[in-house]
């Protein structure tokens, strides 16, 4: 039986192809010049450049962390491009009509209709292909909001006393070693920013994909909420079949003024390898966020690809009264090796914070959940629950659970409960008794392991997270 | 319709079913008794393709066709159903979404169209009526937190809306309360149809009281010691197995 299993967990990649496009790219190798050069070209004011070069300093300084619980090639940076971009992008096209048809094509393959079901489903779509971003849609109708949502590098230009205030203001340039090195060379990303009050019209979405080789992908995201303002923003990933292993290492810093609420939805399906682990995203995202008084920040994740992922969306609970919530869906097969959780730190009287994950291995892969819990001495009657629920499908893989719980002040209270459970084979014989395919008993079972999450997310994203689950436990596409 | 030869099984080394002659013609109800560890329950698992379970001689077609041969799926979409003796939960997946893939896969077999979700809630909602669960459990976890007699309630609701050609019903019986009782029976005479039947293994006459037998074999020792009419169960009821010269020991049930 489990046998059957791992054979049918044993599906290729669906969405391993490659674009035809061709792109400016940088030689590979990284100095000082190349971020000069990098930020010159993106036509960067003084303080920002001086702002990478820092990073880029303390960055030179710092080591690579010790992988936690994975087991890791070392990456060459000097293997790396630190830019790339798609030619046709040199006239940013007005509207999709006048995009690469090859890039449309890309995306309908991978499920992905740009075209209508995003815009009867009413949401913005800003593409970052590589590394610059080649459709904004919406705009206009985010405007009359009052809205800003544009790529980065023009948020550099257009707002820049919001970037300069708020970037870097969470994850600091010099907060971890891959913090620093997005720090120096991110190329682009999104920006987002909610005025006073005003609860965003639609929800904001970002679809990433790398596509060059040997191009490292250094996203950079910066969300600001103001007083009393909700958004919703999904950020979806999924990527070509490669044979180097590329590197993502992201940063996303969230801030939630006072009484404000963001809920970041993250559905990631990067190229996990092959079935001995060659060719896959090396994913190492630093997200954080920081919830001011009332203010509350939930990140839903659902994580089925890459090679190796190394992730803690976390909340800072500086406010009294704020809310941090994390709820996460991981699922490694293969060769997979996943390490991701969460922090809290709770600063503020009376914050709350919950934590429930997931997290299903099946064939040779590694899952751990690794989360910090701490209670600063200000924070009184704060409150945490930490849900952790491991599943394994066949007896060849890992399920780890690390809570890391510091706690500073005796009013505090932080509740941890973990589970960890098979497929059994009742189940799959109750399922194939009534007539399902070994595949669809699987893939039916772990989705209802996962639904504590799912319900956690859009409903749109909730049904593609669901079908990309079973895809992924699926071993062939039907 | 079933037609089962010599059938000699067990699980890894060892022989559990011994010698198995039966065949059951359609419209028909066989009950199956017998003491506990006689092989009852496997003989369900062996005939519905449970891994585990080898077939080391003789041979069992559904319809004339090779049930040993197919895959379980395969044998359910074909009709054999079998209602477990203990049903397992599968937590958060709910009843309703599990039995509408479950007929719709059986639907896509017979190369019929899929239910739409509409259709499939108006067939959900009649079968949850007819064996008296609330409405509310279509949308709860299969068996999840189910009572035990909400379970066996449960599996006749499936048998109801996957509408097989042979329902293998394992001490369906077994803990339920006379309401409960009534109403599996109910559930089950309400599918009594030419073309369908049935074999409820029991330890009960009560049971046999609700749903007439047209046969009555006892299991002992991994094969079929007697075989009769309605009357054999009740002389098992008043008796015991001991005419039989069987050496059994009650156990808990
Ligand atoms: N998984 C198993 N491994 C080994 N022996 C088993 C297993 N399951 C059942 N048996 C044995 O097979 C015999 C028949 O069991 P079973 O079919 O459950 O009987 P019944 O349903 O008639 O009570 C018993 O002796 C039991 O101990
Ligand atoms: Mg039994």
């Amino acid at each position: 039986m489990i046998d059957e299993l791992d054979l049918a967990l044993d599906r290729k990649y669906e969405a391993g192809f490659v674009t035809d496009i061709q792109s400016e790219t940088f030689e590979p190798g990284l100095d000082e010049s190349v971020i000069r050069r990098l930020s010159t070209m993106k036509g960067e004011p003084e303080w920002l450049l001086e702002w990478r070069l820092k990073a880029y300093r303390s960055w030179l300084e710092m080591e690579s962390p010790d992988w936690a619980n994975l087991d890791i090639e070392p990456v060459d940076y000097q293997s790396i491009s630190y830019y790339s971009a798609p030619k046709s992008m040199k006239d940013r096209p007005q509207s999709l009509d006048e995009v690469d048809p090859e890039l449309i094509r890309t995306y309908e393959k991978l499920g992905i209709p740009l075209h209508e079901q995003q815009m009867l489903a009413g949401v913005a779509v800003d593409v970052v292909f590589d590394s610059v971003s080649v459709v904004t849609t919406f705009r206009e109708k985010l405007a009359e909001a009052g809205v800003i949502f544009c790529p980065i590098s023009e948020a550099v230009r257009e707002h820049p006393e919001l970037v300069k205030k708020y970037l870097g203001s969470v994850v600091a340039r010099n907060d971890n070693y891959f913090s620093a090195l997005n720090s120096a060379v991110f190329t682009d990303g999104s920006f987002v920013y909610i005025p006073k009050g005003v609860t965003c019209p639609m929800e904001l979405s970002t679809y990433f994909r790398i596509n060059e080789l040997n191009t490292g992908q250094f996203e950079r995201t910066l969300i600001v909420a103001d007083e009393g303002s909700q958004l919703s923003y999904l950020e979806g990933c999924t990527a070509p079949q490669r044979d180097d292993n590329q590197l993502h290492a992201a940063v996303v810093e969230l801030v939630a003024l006072d009484d404000a609420k963001i809920k970041y939805s993250t559905v990631q399906n990067w190229y996990p390898g092959d079935e001995n682990g060659k060719g896959g995203i090396y994913n190492f995202v630093t997200k954080r966020g920081i919830a001011h008084t009332n203010a509350r920040i939930s990140w839903t994740q659902v994580e089925t690809g890459s090679a190796i992922t190394w992730k803690y969306p976390s909340c800072i609970l500086k406010g009294d009264n704020s809310v941090g919530e994390f709820y996460s869906v991981a699922l490694t097969r293969g060769r997979q090796q996943a390490d991701t959780g969460t922090k809290m730190l709770h600063i503020g009287k009376n914050t709350r914070s919950t934590i429930i994950t997931k997290g299903i291995s099946a064939g040779r892969s590694s899952n751990a959940y690794r989360g910090l819990v701490k209670m600063g001495p200000k924070a009184d009657n704060a409150r945490n629950f930490t849900e952790c629920d491991s599943l394994l499908i066949g007896d060849k893989c890992g399920a780890h659970t690390f809570p890391y719980i510091e706690s500073r002040n005796p009013t505090a209270i932080v509740e941890h409960e973990a589970t960890t459970s098979k497929v059994s084979d009742e189940q799959m014989f109750l399922c194939q008794q009534r007539g399902l395919d070994p595949e669809k008993a699987v893939s039916m079972i772990v989705n209802g392991f996962c639904k504590e999450v799912f319900k956690q997310l859009p409903m749109e994203f909730a049904v593609e997270a669901g079908k990309l689950l079973e895809i992924s436990l699926e071993g062939s596409v039907g | 319709m079933l037609s089962i030869q010599n059938l000699h099984a067990g699980i890894e080394d060892k022989s559990i079913i011994k010698g198995i002659d039966l065949t059951i013609n359609p419209g028909e109800v066989h009950a199956i008794m017998g003491p506990n560890g006689s092989g009852k329950s496997t003989l369900g698992y062996v005939l519905s393709g449970r891994d585990g379970y080898e077939v080391t001689e003789g041979s069992a077609t559904l319809n004339g066709e090779d049930l040993l041969d197919m895959d379980i799926e395969e044998r359910a979409v074909a009709g054999f159903f079998l209602a477990f003796q203990y049903p397992v939960e599968i937590p958060g997946v709910s009843n309703m979404v599990f039995m509408k893939e479950a007929v719709n896969a059986a639907r896509e077999a017979r190369k019929q169209e899929p239910y739409t979700a509409g259709e499939f809630l108006k067939l959900a909602k009649e079968a949850c009526k007819q064996v008296q669960l609330p409405l509310d459990f279509l949308k709860r976890g299969v068996n999840e937190g189910f009572s035990g007699g909400e379970k066996k309630r449960n599996e006749i609701m499936q048998m109801i809306l996957l509408q097989p050609t042979i329902c293998f019903l394992d001490e369906t019986d077994s803990g339920l309360d006379i309401d409960a009782l009534q109403t599996v029976a109910n559930g089950v005479n309400s599918q009594r149809d030419p073309n369908r039947s049935f074999v409820v293994v029991t330890h009960y006459q009560r049971l046999l009281d609700f749903i007439e037998p047209d046969f009555v074999h006892i299991l002992a020792d991994g094969k079929i010691v007697q075989s009769g009419d309605a009357s054999l169960a009740l002389k098992v009821e008043k008796e015991g197995y001991g005419f039989l010269g069987i050496n059994y020991v009650e156990e808990d049930v």
